[in-house]
């Protein structure tokens, strides 16, 4: 399976999220953000965390107009798999890749805590290693990590399955304690924790780790 | 031409630092403020002199860039 990890000014989970894909057996790339085009033949695009550009402006938004992520937009519309993970997940909604938008946390507080997640959906290359309805533990790390969107967007990804992950002690007021959510084709996964933190046993534990090893484990076999 | 563009979170997105300011006023003895919102203003210097041509080209930017239109209004004055 081979994987792209796109890197911006600011990002700072990038490594982080290689290593995770390397130690589930991805063949990992690096792509510079002023690239203007991604490395042939690839199955994931990894957008990481971090501050891309500083946050100016709106979390993500510079970072979703930057040449590479054309690229990125592209390779999602082809039906690549793509994966945004915090700093990640902002600047897939600022791209329109996912609806709704990520708001400053409801206490203005930046957060930096492990916390416990329910798996909603098994049904996609992401979270197909976890059983619905189960509780995994992931650190989240942000400042803006409030989910927002219109009543009608949110019943929509709630019919259409597209949650992928809620929070069960919502810590930053996310509507419908969203944490991560899928696009309409389940090949697009944003989600604000951290799985790429939670992947190995020095990491304090491995909850995260299902979500590489489905993820290899699908799209070698794509 | 100057270009200012206004930006503001829609009505019904909650604004928790408009909320953090509103308090903050309360506790500072300004009583009566019932809300707070807080915005962005963007000044730009275009090239441009035809007022029409840059109101056309600055509404692209808020569509594309400037504003949110998911959860941020604009308003843009030239002059």
């Amino acid at each position: 399976m081979k994987a792209a990890v796109i890197v911006f000014p600011g990002s700072n989970c990038d490594r982080d999220l290689a290593v995770a894909l390397e130690r589930a057996g991805a063949d990992v790339t690096m792509v510079w953000h002023k690239d203007t085009e991604l490395p042939g033949g690839m199955d994931l695009i990894g957008v990481p965390g971090g501050f891309s550009f500083g946050d100016y402006l709106r979390c993500g938004a510079i970072a979703a107009n930057s040449p590479i992520c054309r690229s990125v937009i592209s390779h999602a519309e082809k039906g690549g798999y793509v994966l945004g993970v915090c700093n990640g997940f902002q600047v897939l909604t600022e791209t329109g890749l996912l609806p709704g938008v990520l708001l400053r946390n409801s206490g203005l507080k930046y957060i930096c805590k492990p916390v416990s997640l329910t798996v909603k959906t098994a049904d996609s290359a992401f979270t197909q290693g976890y059983a619905a309805g189960s509780h995994i533990t992931i650190p989240i790390a942000h400042h803006d990590g409030n989910y927002f969107a219109d009543e009608a967007t949110l019943d929509r990804l709630e019919g259409e399955d597209r949650v992928a992950f809620t929070y069960d002690d919502n810590p930053n007021g996310s509507a419908r304690d969203i944490a991560g959510i899928l696009s309409e084709n389940r090949r697009v996964l944003g989600m604000m924790p951290h799985p790429e933190r939670m992947a190995e046993p020095t990491h304090g534990g491995t909850d995260g780790a299902a979500m590489f090893t489905s993820l290899v484990g699908q799209l070698a076999d794509a | 031409m100057k270009a200012r563009v206004h930006v503001m979170l829609k009505n019904g997105v909650l604004d928790p630092q408009g909320e953090a300011v509103r308090h903050a006023l309360g506790s500072m003895g300004f009583d009566g403020v019932n809300g707070v919102r807080q915005g962005k203003v963007i000044e730009l210097d275009l090239a441009e002199t035809d007022e029409a041509e840059a109101r056309k080209t600055v509404t692209d930017m808020c569509e594309k860039l400037l504003a949110n239109t998911v959860i941020e209004s604009y308003s843009v004055e030239l002059g």
